[in-house]
């Protein structure tokens, strides 16, 4: 026995065993990994490399640097350049590119550009190559004579930073910064639009959770005690709203709560309400809230019933019989245990919210506006590296929310129905 | 659901309350479902029950908004309705115009997120998959980056992927892109990007119906010579099918009701009926949208017996017998 125990094992044509095994592994592992690639590979191709794509623009742009050549070289060899006190040869640089700027046209694109930064100078920026080619030297005075504006620091700060097409001046503008004659800085607070629209976005989706975790609980609850006939009766009352479109559930949100929808006509016909005291529970963000509560309640009720359908009744036996009130047997013993479908049903609930667009288009009006819909303004406007920032700024919070999602509960426990 | 003997008169009295709060619930998710089919037979331009509909008189009721779901978008001739009058309509009218396009940009979404995601279901239930957490994370993820963001990307990128019309690569696949030669604009970007948002539910649904598979079936069909392919064919994918079948169908769903991707990359020439809604909500909001919105709940409600129907065929043959 001893002998056999050194000699090494092996295949019937004489490779050591271990060996062998780990081939036939690796042939095992390629093969699963070759059935999967087709499809990362597709997803890599139409989705991460749009997305990527994405995160390049929002730190690139250049409507300055493409329109302004002999400033943008300029600036290039002048790495200590004082911009509170522009040489002459800045201002005989900016005025040939104005004029070009004039000849090609390209006028719009520089003032857009540097208009992200300084705001008001797209209106100057018209008037400087209307008028550059008629400038005569020495160009410093004579354009300052135009308009003061040219020696605002801040302007001259803001064409450095745009002399090259790599920028991260979008973040700055998209977590509302402003740039002043000394840098940038912390903007004015009725100014902070942006953040704040973050804040209001987390604090609005905030509230959606907990809206449809408090109406989730008590269905998941019953839905998991109910015999199975009736429960899989009722999950279907669930099931179709997760089935019917989107735009059917905010078409019909909108028929029940504008002014003259059936809610307004109800509670005045029970003379809770007056005719002309009607509720406006659309077109603002009541209307986002109650719509978006609809549509993502399906996403709450199903973990929360998966996981309660699994906990034995008899716990919650145990603690009646041990003198718990049931007040207590549901706050001691049953919660804890459905603290899983709690977290896994949150998480989904408040990631699809944070992201939410069509409803809140549709049904918010001017005042029920998230995150979602000021990155397809901006898109609309034109403004894409700073549609692209916004994107990317949320595209991280929800990414921080998908890798907790995992953590806590992983991936592949995500079910549909 | 009954009550435990011992159950003190509060206990009683929260029972019933209970009961009466869950009926509400249930009221808040399925009334707004419903309320749209009778309002959609309205006989005025009303998005709301007019006094006629609510005495039950026939007056306050017609099918004009359906009529107009047939009529919209094209000069309607008198006379009869007989073949021709339904040519015309079947080649003309605004919603089934979008009604085709939706169909077929979901049924070729539907084909390439099946079957791409099929292939690679069985790859990630293999025990031996490498990084499989990771992959999952990275297929699963279309359905947790909101879609603004992928429909961002998407026209930053597609307006750039584009092939010379005078090329090789655009005789090949010029036919599929836009009059510029690029993705944007054109019924192929419109059907990928679909394709990409149904991947999820295929591998969600797939590898859940695989993960009760008892993989030494396909070692016994080797044993017994057959090759990969019939192995799949004959042992594999009959058993898989409800699986397959779902996800197909959660796909179609997702592409059939996708909007802001269209609205984002697809040129006029893409209209869908999702897009048409939702620029009719926002425009001039007319009840036949109302109408358009019954037609589609009706198709839900098939589409969700389909699953129904499937599910418990799977779970019957996988041998979970429901308690």
């Amino acid at each position: 026995m001893a002998e056999a125990a050194t000699t090494l094992l092996t295949t019937s044509d004489g490779r050591p065993l271990k060996a062998a095994l780990a081939t036939a592994q690796a042939r095992a592992k390629r093969r699963a990994f070759l059935l999967v690639l087709p499809l990362l590979l597709f997803v890599l191709l139409t989705f991460l490399i749009p997305i990527g794509y994405m995160l390049k623009r929002s730190l690139e742009h250049d409507g300055f640097s493409g329109s302004a050549p002999s400033l943008s070289a300029w600036f290039k060899q002048q790495p200590g350049f004082d911009p509170a006190n522009p040489p002459e040869e800045a201002y005989a640089a900016l005025v040939s590119d104005l004029a070009l700027m004039q000849k090609d046209k390209t006028t719009g694109m520089a003032g857009t550009r540097i208009n992200y930064t300084v705001p008001g100078t797209i209106s100057l920026f018209k008037a400087g190559a209307r008028a550059a080619k008629d400038l005569q030297p020495p160009y410093k005075e004579a354009l300052l004579a135009l308009d003061p504006e040219w020696g605002m620091p801040r302007l001259w700060r803001a064409m450095e930073a745009a002399s090259s097409p790599y920028t991260t001046e979008f973040y700055q503008v998209a977590t509302d910064r402003k740039l002043g004659d000394t840098g940038w800085a912390r903007g004015a607070d009725q100014d902070r639009i942006y953040l704040y629209l973050f804040f209001k976005t987390f604090l609005v989706s905030g509230a959606i959770t907990v809206i449809c975790l408090l109406l989730a609980f008590p269905v998941a609850h019953l839905l998991a005690v109910l015999p199975m006939s009736k429960s899989s009766l009722l999950m279907i009352l669930v099931l179709l709203p997760f089935w019917t479109s989107l735009l059917v559930r905010t078409t019909a949100w909108i028929a029940l709560l504008q002014e003259q929808g059936i809610v307004n006509d109800l509670l005045v016909w029970a003379g809770i309400l007056s005719d002309d005291n009607r509720l406006q529970a659309m077109y603002n963000m009541t209307g986002t809230i109650v719509a978006m509560t609809h549509v993502l309640l399906p996403f709450m009720i199903l973990p929360l019933y998966s996981v309660m359908r699994v906990i034995p009744p008899s716990y919650a036996r145990a603690s009646r019989s041990l003198g718990a009130t049931s007040w207590t047997t549901f706050r001691r013993i049953y919660v804890p245990q459905t603290l899983p479908g709690i977290a896994a049903g949150s998480l989904l609930v408040f990631i699809l919210a944070v992201g939410y667009y069509i409803t809140p288009a549709l049904v918010g009006g001017a005042d029920g506006q998230l995150i979602s819909n000021l990155i397809s303004f901006h898109m609309t406007k034109s403004n894409w590296s700073l549609a692209a920032a916004l994107a990317a700024m949320l595209l991280a919070a929800i990414l921080v929310l998908y890798w907790l999602y995992d953590r806590l509960i992983g991936i592949d426990r995500l079910k549909l129905g | 659901m009954a009550l435990p003997i011992y159950a003190s008169p509060l206990e009683r009295v929260w029972h019933y309350a209970y009961i009466a709060i869950c009926v509400l619930i249930f009221l808040f998710l399925i009334g707004p479902i419903l309320v749209v089919i009778p309002l959609s037979f309205t006989s005025d331009a009303y998005f709301s029950f007019t006094d006629k509909m609510l005495h039950f008189d026939p007056a306050g009721y017609s099918l004009r908004w359906y009529d107009t779901l047939l009529t919209l978008g094209h000069p309607v001739p008198e006379g009869p309705r007989d073949g021709t009058w339904w040519k015309l309509a079947w080649e003309h009218s605004t919603w089934i115009q979008a009604a085709k396009n939706s169909f077929w940009v979901g049924l070729w979404a539907t084909i390439m997120a099946t079957t791409l995601g099929t292939i690679a279901a069985l790859g990630l239930s293999r025990p031996e998959m490498p990084g499989r957490r990771m992959i999952m994370a990275v297929l699963i993820s279309p359905m947790i980056v909101p879609i603004i963001i992928i429909a961002v990307g998407m026209s930053f990128f597609y307006a750039k992927a584009c092939v010379a019309p005078d090329s090789a690569m655009g005789a090949i696949f010029g036919w599929m892109l836009s009059n510029k030669g690029c993705l944007a604009n054109s019924y192929l970007g419109v059907i990928i990007a679909h394709a990409v948002l149904g991947i999820p539910f295929v591998i969600i649904t797939v590898t859940a119906t695989l993960s009760g598979f008892d993989q030494s079936l396909i070692r016994a069909a080797h044993s017994m010579g057959a090759n990969p392919r019939v192995t799949f064919f004959k042992v594999v994918m009959p058993l898989i099918l409800p699986g397959i079948i779902s996800g197909a169908l959660f796909a179609f769903v997702t592409s059939f009701d996708e909007v802001v991707a269209v609205l984002f990359i697809a040129g006029p020439e893409q209209q869908t009926i999702p897009r048409q809604m939702f620029n009719g909500i926002r425009e001039a909001i007319s009840p036949a949208i109302l109408a358009v919105a019954t037609i589609l709940v009706i198709i839900s409600v098939m589409l969700l017996a389909t699953v129904e129907l499937l599910r418990r065929r799977s779970e019957r043959l996988r041998g979970v017998t429901p308690r």
